[in-house]
């Protein structure tokens, strides 16, 4: 079959972050150590002709390209630019912190990307194989970068628990998807998948255990409990550019997958699905809103707070209407947004051999620079839902969406969750706003990075306060 | 004749083998990057019985991406595990007990 030219241009994005990819890892070998700044400028420049290249092919029309393996709709798009978004702020946050800590090489640009690009892969992908490969692709770069600091004894010890529970998570997806090959006699395509699955639904057995393992699969890759173990470890030990990246594009991505799997894919077994998520959702907010309280490692509070996040996300995903996946969808921009900018603050505190790893460290940080403490305050509230910033609103629809299908209790169990993890938000602003620093010395940080926090800590505020336009787009991707 | 229902069979138990070594083996990193090859060739077998069944190949293909996919996953495996023992001096899984909370 020759490769069509309509094949090539849906994949524009795609190309261009490869082709970046494989300019840093050559240009790289010829950079002396003072210059690897221009591996820095070639990336931005790359990610930001990604962005131009979604937005130039983008559409409301539906396009399938390589004999139906891909498909670029307004989903995709979306996901993807925001996957975009959040990989500039990681690199520009991280720079300062990598340089100082003689980790500004190459290899964190290359692995960064190709990360990307499984993550735009996955995006797109319209059978269990493009899925799959994607979702490869991202995790062997994740698995590399969180061993990243070679000499770091808790990074290394880290990247082994994610590799093997990163590892059971494919062979469960994995397991799961020959079984739908089986019950779809031959197919693992979304839309063949869709079809076996509205015509037989729970009468094909097959079916239903390969939707089991599928789903555990998808539970392991967003962190959600009872599949959460690797998470807080894995960012406790890895070094915090990298637990920034990981925390966010990468649960846009799977964001992608369980639309894809679950509504495109498995649509006709929802009220399966649907219940083993209320679980999944339930487990998630509970545990990981009780057991943030505990922490005082930051890292790993905001671990918890991730499976929490994780648990509403499923909490819009389970109500199987529209207005729930937008909900969920939203939820997931939102959360990217806010983990970028939360994890981007700490980032930039940890500077001058310092990491910002303990709650005590943020001790009188409106003292020593103020700016910083009242975009990281502005976050912490969107997490914890306080209006006007966006948190607010997402957590308020995806309570609607659940409502909506009657599930009342759900909500109000989300509801009374909430209010308990609000209190560890709201403990980093009092850390932050009422105690003496431990340190005097104000903290400067560079301009760029000051750029790239007042823009994502103003986005959050901006798009609490006018939510229609991104919940506008969200809808368009599901019709 | 060797029925469909027994290769699948065979693929169970060897996922499950994998499972099971993952979680009781406490003794060496190594033997979990084992049990993670062993649950993969589980799935292959699947796919392979089911191909063969159907007498459809894309899930022999499927098979070549698993195969290529296992051998970079094992080449990462084993290089944290170097990184791991050259920091630690340790591959027991008893002694990767640094973080917790």
């Amino acid at each position: 079959m020759p490769v069509e030219a309509n094949s090539m241009i849906a994949i524009l994005p795609e190309i261009v972050i490869l082709t970046v990819a494989c300019a840093v890892l050559v240009i790289d070998l010829y950079l002396p150590d003072e210059r690897k700044d221009i591996n820095h400028i070639v990336t931005i420049i790359g990610l930001a002709t990604a962005l131009g290249a979604i937005s130039l092919i983008g559409s409301d029309k539906v396009t399938y390209a390589f004999d139906n393996s891909f498909i670029r709709d307004p989903l995709s798009d979306l996901l993807k630019g925001v996957i975009l978004i959040v990989t500039l702020f990681t690199f520009v946050y991280s720079r300062d912190y990598m340089q100082q800590r003689q980790l500004w090489i190459g290899e964190y640009h290359v692995l960064i990307l190709f990360a990307v690009l499984g993550m735009l892969i996955m995006v797109s992908a319209n059978n269990f194989l493009t899925l799959y490969l994607g979702l490869e692709l991202l995790a062997l770069c994740l698995y590399a970068l969180v061993a990243f600091d070679r000499d770091s004894k808790a990074g290394a010890e880290a990247a082994m628990k994610y590799f093997v529970l990163g590892a059971l998570g494919s062979g469960m997806l994995l397991y799961g998807i020959s079984m739908l090959y089986g019950a779809s006699g031959g197919f693992f395509g979304f839309a063949q998948i869709a079809d076996i699955a509205a015509a037989q639904g729970t009468d094909n057995q097959l079916l239903v255990f390969g939707l089991v393992f599928v789903l555990i699969g998808v539970a392991f890759k967003f962190g959600a409990v009872p599949f959460h173990m690797w998470l807080p470890d894995v960012y406790q030990g890895a070094p915090m550019p990298i637990v920034l990246f990981l925390s966010s594009a990468p649960k846009v991505a799977a964001f992608a997958m369980a639309v894809r799997i679950l509504i495109e894919g498995l649509g006709g077994l929802q009220t399966d699905w649907g219940e083993i998520l209320i679980i999944l959702s339930v487990l998630s907010f509970v545990l990981g809103n009780v057991v943030a309280i505990a922490q005082t490692n930051i890292k790993r509070m905001l671990a918890y707070s991730t499976i929490s996040h994780v648990g509403f996300i499923f909490l819009g995903l389970l109500a199987g209407t529209a207005a729930g996946y937008t909900a969920a969808m939203f939820y997931t921009v939102v959360y990217a947004l806010m983990a970028a900018g939360a994890f981007g603050i700490l980032v930039l505190l940890s500077t001058q051999g310092i990491e910002a790893e303990q709650l005590d460290d943020l001790k009188g940080l409106s003292e020593r620079n103020g700016w910083l403490a009242a975009m990281m305050a502005l976050i912490m509230f969107s997490m914890a839902g306080v209006p006007p910033a966006v948190g607010f609103m997402a957590k308020l629809l995806v309570l609607e969406a659940a409502v909506s299908v009657g599930l009342v209790w759900l909500a109000v169990l989300a509801v009374i969750f909430s209010i308990v993890g609000a209190f560890y938000y709201l403990r980093v602003i009092k850390l932050m706003y009422f105690d003496k620093p431990q340190l005097e010395q104000p903290l400067v940080i560079d301009g760029t990075a000051t750029i790239a926090i007042s823009i994502n800590g103003l986005a959050i505020l901006f798009l609490g306060l006018f939510p229609a336009s991104l919940l506008q787009v969200c809808g368009v991707a599901f019709g | 004749m060797i029925a469909l229902s027994d290769y699948l069979l065979l693929g169970a138990l060897l996922f499950a083998i994998a499972v099971a070594g993952i979680f009781l083996n406490r003794k060496n990193v190594i033997i979990l990057l084992m049990c993670i090859e062993i649950m993969l060739l589980a799935v292959n077998t699947n796919f392979i019985a089911f191909a063969h069944y159907f007498n459809n190949l894309s899930g022999q293909i499927f098979v070549f991406f698993i195969l290529t996919v296992a051998a970079a996953e094992a080449a990462i495996g084993l290089a944290i595990l170097v990184v791991l023992f050259r920091n630690r001096h340790t591959i027991n899984v008893d002694d990767l007990d640094m973080l917790k909370g």
